[in-house]
């Protein structure tokens, strides 16, 4: 087998390097976080996300906003297309609320992501305090490790480890940022294009890739299908409307599935 | 580039407060409210990230049907091919992320190359 190969390109489950479920490095909190910290060197999506963030931090400086602004972005919203949307509106003379509006719109798919994401690292005794910080990170990339990472994860180490991967993955786009933001003045319009491109072939794919279930696969691919139909509506809704709409009918695949099993 | 450039004024980070992190952040603490009375691999949770995953498609799709920035100087056709060929190899690779991504990437800068 051709291991290297594969461990380049098929960042397979089985190769996720952490220690095993009963291994006293699980112990103390304090190791798990640093686990978590040390899983973003086990994930292409981080050079995905560093080389995004690259890319909206130029955006940034192109749009005359500060670094401090660009760095606050990154760390307070924490979601990398609501964070172009929200330059990008602002930069081409939206209103405050014009903008807000498409941000809002753009960010309904957390609460469904925090809502099945949660779930996962919650014991009976978890208060809802001690997830704050992995509500806050959760993003796709999160999401998307956190059911690749997790079930190597015992239960009640779960939430460090989720802030250790989550604080890692902010440093790293905080860093992308401010390199993003001094080089900005010598990317060419290609090399902008190419990085603003990596958003949605890396959202696709690492969704794609997450898919286990037929209802999944239904949701992503009608998903993307139905979005120029609903964009037609002009309504200001639209990723919602296709995103309901879709999700309803991938749900049902699921359903009919079921009562036919 | 000065200091006080990369700080910038605090009424853009007003903006920055009020146009991004309150709506965007108003959903995640929604989650993490009403979560807590949802059951792991119940059917609500299932039909709940059925949506999402098709929320996100809508992202995706808004950002290569209505591109931002730079990349609204790539013609249709190469964003649109950039996804499908991305798709193509990613599927053949047995799902291989990176090699979609580099497959999309590759293409779209080839047909920018070509097309001039």
């Amino acid at each position: 087998m051709p291991v290297m190969r594969a461990r380049f390109l098929i960042p397979a489950k089985s190769l996720v390097a952490l220690p095993p479920l009963d291994s006293p490095q699980w112990q103390s909190p304090w190791r798990a976080f640093a686990w978590g910290l040390r899983s973003i060197t086990q994930t292409i999506l981080t050079l995905v996300l560093f080389a995004t963030y690259l890319g909206i931090g130029a955006l940034a400086h192109d749009t005359h906003f500060s670094l401090l602004w660009a760095l606050c972005s990154t760390l307070f919203v924490w979601a990398g297309p609501a964070q172009i949307i929200l330059i990008t509106t602002l930069g081409s003379g939206a209103t405050v609320i014009q903008s807000a509006i498409a941000v809002t719109v753009s960010a309904i798919r957390l609460f469904p992501m925090v809502v099945s994401v949660l779930p996962l690292m919650r014991t009976p005794t978890t208060k809802r305090r001690e997830l704050f910080f992995a509500a806050h990170l959760t993003a796709v990339t999160l999401w998307v490790e956190c059911h690749r990472f997790l079930p190597q994860v015992p239960r009640e180490r779960r939430i460090a480890f989720v802030n250790g991967l989550g604080f890692g993955l902010v440093s790293v786009c905080l860093t992308a940022n401010t390199v993003g933001y001094f080089l900005a003045a010598n990317l060419t319009q290609t090399l902008g294009a190419a990085i603003l491109l990596l958003t949605p072939l890396s959202f696709l794919f690492s969704t794609a890739r997450n898919s286990r279930e037929v209802a999944d696969v239904v949701a992503l691919a009608l998903g993307v299908l139905l979005y120029p139909l609903a964009a037609k509506m002009n309504s200001g809704l639209d990723i919602l409307v296709s995103g309901l709409v879709a999700g309803t009918i991938a749900y049902g695949v699921h359903w009919w599935r079921e009562v036919r099993a | 580039m000065s200091f006080a450039q990369l700080i910038g004024d605090w009424h853009a980070l007003a903006v920055l407060f009020v146009a991004g992190v309150v709506p965007n952040q108003i959903w995640r603490m929604l989650g993490l409210w009403f979560g807590g009375g949802i059951d792991e691999g119940s059917e609500l949770l299932v039909w709940v990230r059925a949506v999402a995953t098709a929320i996100l498609a809508g992202v995706i799709a808004q950002i290569v049907v209505e591109p931002p920035g730079a990349l609204a100087s790539v013609p249709d056709v190469l964003r649109y091919g950039a996804v499908a060929a991305g798709l193509v190899v990613f599927l053949l690779t047995r799902r291989s992320i990176f090699a979609g991504v580099v497959t999309g990437e590759v293409f779209m800068l080839a047909g920018k190359w070509w097309l001039g």
